[in-house]
């Protein structure tokens, strides 16, 4: 087993004083990075790369590396507590994490979202020791028509699930799908829907649709309800973390089922946010209280976080493997190592083998580390929600603003923040979704992408996507998912059950 | 506005006025940025404008070469003219600079935003880009010839893989299929990553990727460099796949593919900018090119290390707009008026 020699190698590397405390700053600084909605993992790991170069490339990809870890245990804070997600793939999170907090149970669900991270990094983390160069083999069968069947499997697993009536949530979704369109065609390199404004030519950021639409749509509801955050009665009690661990085992396989959805879409490189998505849709299908998903259900918010921490681990083995950024984070670490003067792809691992297996036991070590410090916060942070609503709300009111602002710069987006929170609480109040019409704002130019790169290299035959047994069978998952309701009738009709009521 | 319009008016009326006694001091203090300064990059993270103004946001702060900080912001909306626009916007402001791609051109063609490059002040050329023409390892075609019967023989269903639609990658390929008459599906990415991953992969037949976005699928055996787009080799002879280097690859010209194109990696500020204000960048970026870290930048990307300021560097723009222009009417990619 030469892995695990080198991989005990690495743990000397990270042992260092000097790379522990590295660690720990880059925790804290991701955790931070995380709670503020708009400055996102990518932006933060950006901002701090240049601090890094006076470092050895071991330690500043440590320091990086802790906070995209940080970033993403940071990423559910907000979601839990306020309905505003801090990242794009901590929207899931909110369905059942925030009617959690709401309940009086925010340390649960901190709790719950926190642990479950940490497993789904974990599995993931021994995944890449294990099978890195088969899992990097894999990736490479990924062409356009595969990418697009991952994205159509996401959006079929969640219109076949929903809640809502059917015809509400593809509406909402096609609604987010024209949003998304807007702005440049990168197919053809024209503008679409800009109508000559120049301000639209960046199209509309996910992040500043995202903090409108649940942030200040979530802050006009409590508004219309009476001015207070219902999780008030939380109390604060420190053996919260413990009492939700004795639940958690219960969903072992959940937790299985999300770790690996994770590391594929971490691995394909279709990333976390879909892989949170999917994930919850998939554990609302099959676990046996599907119907209570998105009342505060605690597999509500185990599903998301483990299948999104799983998916933003295993998304750095593509870019190391590969070259290939499995997340906008990733990319930014992958610029850091051309700057340092390593050369991602498939030389690295036999050149720079010191580096390699440092960063692999800094994510073993980061994340436990991210673990204990977000964990002890857990208490602290749940008593954020005794705040007064009439002192807490304008504070939030200005950290979306902040973020909205930070995406581009630029004020126009605050504007365009507010004019979402007014949509999102007309949509709420109308029950219309909001989660399928986010889910087409951040995958929609990407599956529209791969979707047309498939049909321009089979010179639109839409045979491609069933032109080999993956693409085939991702398809086939597709069309299942998305006519579940309806088979599932079928199968109940053929073999008839005792009915239950 | 009104009022702001006349401040200004008095302001530039009180140092004109006041000329001689500026000129009168003994160190006519040349110009610094008083605030820190923002580095637009018209393209996203992880892309190489992105790595090369991070590396000089690194150099900078390593090597106290300014007393202010230098903050590196993305722009890359609407292939970059979410950042171009932001520069021209920002005029009489010296702390703000951008670092362009061929984008500069191509983006204002291809979509018809209000922006030239004429808007900005022109302030450095730091280097030129390479490309090379990539085939995956596997196929049998060692050189261009070969690999140009075989794209014939194919009828049309040839795949480049290159970054972005009516930008360098795409002009590129339909100069090869007017140079050879060969024809190619153009596929889109988004990425110069993505794209040598999708020939790897055998998802397309060809790219003309920039070098250090191939170099390790090239040292690990996946990928083969059939020919350099320049008019001359490249200089740097390390050993890098075997006995290659990027020295032997031949130029595509000398193997009958007429085609030499070089990108842009230059510097420009907002418009309105004083003497003072460009001497002041171009001697900051004189001192980033005598670090041993721009040196590495410069030999890992295997870049053609041109440097030009003030009318050659401006002239040199004016050549490549035009030819930009040329190309693109050519390929049909201009935006309808």
């Amino acid at each position: 087993m030469e892995e695990i020699a080198n991989l005990f190698n690495g743990f000397a590397v990270v042992l260092q004083p000097f790379n522990i405390m590295v660690m720990v700053v880059g925790i804290l600084l991701g955790v931070i990075i995380g709670v503020l909605p708009g400055l996102g993992g990518a932006n933060g790991v950006a901002i701090l790369l240049p601090l890094t170069f006076s470092m050895s490339p071991t330690s500043a990809i440590i320091m990086l590396s802790c906070i995209y870890w940080g970033a993403l245990f940071g990423g559910a804070i907000t979601s839990v507590l306020f309905n505003i997600p801090g990242e794009p793939w901590s929207v899931a999170t909110t369905f059942d994490g925030h009617p959690m907090a709401q309940k009086g149970k925010a340390g649960e669900a901190l709790t719950a979202a926190f642990t479950s991270s940490f497993v789904g990094a974990l599995f993931a983390v021994i995944m890449i020791t294990l099978v890195a160069p088969l899992v990097a083999a894999f990736a490479l069968r990924f062409g356009p028509a595969e990418k697009f069947g991952v994205y159509f499997l996401a959006f079929c697993s969640f219109i076949g699930m929903s809640k809502e009536p059917p015809f509400k949530t593809v509406a909402a979704m096609m609604i987010g799908f024209a949003l998304a369109s807007v702005g440049l065609d990168e197919m053809t390199g024209q503008l679409r829907l800009t109508f000559g404004f120049e301000k639209l030519l960046t199209g509309f950021d996910f992040l500043i649709a995202v903090i409108g639409l649940f942030g200040i749509g979530e802050i006009l509801l409590t508004m219309e309800e009476g001015l207070s955050f219902k999780g008030r009665s939380a109390k604060i009690n420190s053996r919260v973390v413990f009492q939700t661990w004795a639940q958690l085992p219960r969903y072992w396989m959940t937790s299985l089922r999300s770790c690996i959805i994770g590391c594929w879409m971490g691995v394909t490189p279709a990333g976390a946010t879909p892989a949170s998505f999917m994930s919850y849709g998939i554990a609302k299908r099959a676990s046996k209280d599907g119907h209570k998903f998105g009342t505060g259900e605690i597999e509500g918010v185990v599903a998301p976080e483990t299948a999104a921490h799983a998916a933003g681990t295993s998304a750095l083995l593509p870019m190391l493997a590969l070259g290939v950024p499995g997340s906008p984070t990733a990319a930014v670490l992958l610029g850091g190592l051309l700057i340092w003067g390593l050369q991602p792809g498939p030389m690295l691992f036999v050149e720079q083998k010191e580096f390699v297996w440092g960063l692999i036991a800094s994510m073993y070590l980061g994340n436990v580390v991210g673990l204990l410090i977000v964990l002890t916060c857990v208490p602290l942070l749940a008593a954020i929600l005794r705040i007064p609503f009439s002192i807490i709300a304008p504070v939030i009111l200005v950290f979306c603003a902040i973020g909205a602002y930070t995406v581009h710069n630029s004020t126009f987006d605050v504007m365009l923040m507010m004019v979402f929170g007014v949509f999102g609480y007309l949509l709420k109040k109308c029950n219309y979704p909001l989660a399928p019409m986010v889910l087409a704002i951040v995958l929609g130019n990407a599956a529209e992408e791969s979707f047309r790169q498939s049909l321009l290299a089979s010179q639109g035959s839409l045979t491609i996507f069933w032109s080999n047994w993956l693409v085939g069978s991702i398809m086939a998952l597709g069309l299942i998912a998305l006519f579940w309701p309806l088979i599932s009738q079928a199968l109940t009709r053929v073999r008839p059950r005792p009915v239950t009521t | 506005m009104s009022r702001k319009t006349k401040f200004c008016n008095f302001v530039v009326l009180s140092a004109f006025a006041l000329a001689p006694l500026y000129a009168a001091v003994p160190v006519a203090a040349a110009w610094e940025p008083s605030r820190p300064v923002e580095f637009i990059i018209p393209a996203g993270t992880g892309g190489g404008a992105d790595i090369m103004a991070r590396t000089v946001q690194g150099i900078v702060a390593k090597h106290n070469l300014m007393k202010q900080p230098m903050v590196v912001i993305n722009k890359s909306g609407g292939a970059g003219g979410e950042g171009f626009l932001d520069v021209k916007n920002s005029k009489g402001n010296p702390h703000k600079i951008i670092i362009t791609l061929s984008n500069l051109f191509t983006t204002p063609l291809a979509t018809g935003i209000p922006f030239n490059w004429k808007d900005l002040t022109p302030v450095a050329m730091l280097a030129l880009d390479e490309f090379v023409l990539w085939v995956n390892a596997e196929k049998p075609y060692k050189n261009v010839k070969e690999f140009v019967d075989a794209a014939k023989k194919a009828n049309g269903t040839f795949k480049m893989a290159g970054t972005g639609s009516k930008q360098e990658d795409q002009i590129i390929t339909v100069a090869i299929e007017k140079s050879t008459g060969a024809k190619f599906i153009y596929i889109p990415q988004r990425g110069g990553g993505a794209v040598a991953v999708q020939l790897v992969g055998n998802h397309a037949d060809s790219t003309v990727n920039n070098p250090n976005e191939a170099l390790s699928h090239w040292r690990g055996g996946k990928l083969r460099p059939l020919c350099v787009f320049d008019e001359k080799k490249l200089v740097y002879t390390d050993k890098l796949a075997g006995d290659m280097s990027w020295s032997s690859i031949p130029t595509c010209k000398s193997q009958g593919l007429d085609m030499a194109y070089l990108m842009l990696r230059g510097i420009f500020m907002t418009p309105g900018a004083t003497k003072d204000q460009i001497d002041y960048y171009v001697g900051l970026f004189q001192k980033v090119r005598e670090t041993p870290e721009w040196k590495k930048l410069m030999s890992d990307g295997a870049f053609n290390q041109t440097f030009m300021t003030g009318k050659e560097y401006t002239d040199w723009v004016a050549r490549e707009e035009k030819r930009h222009e040329e190309l693109m009417k050519e390929a049909g990619f201009l935006a309808k008026k």
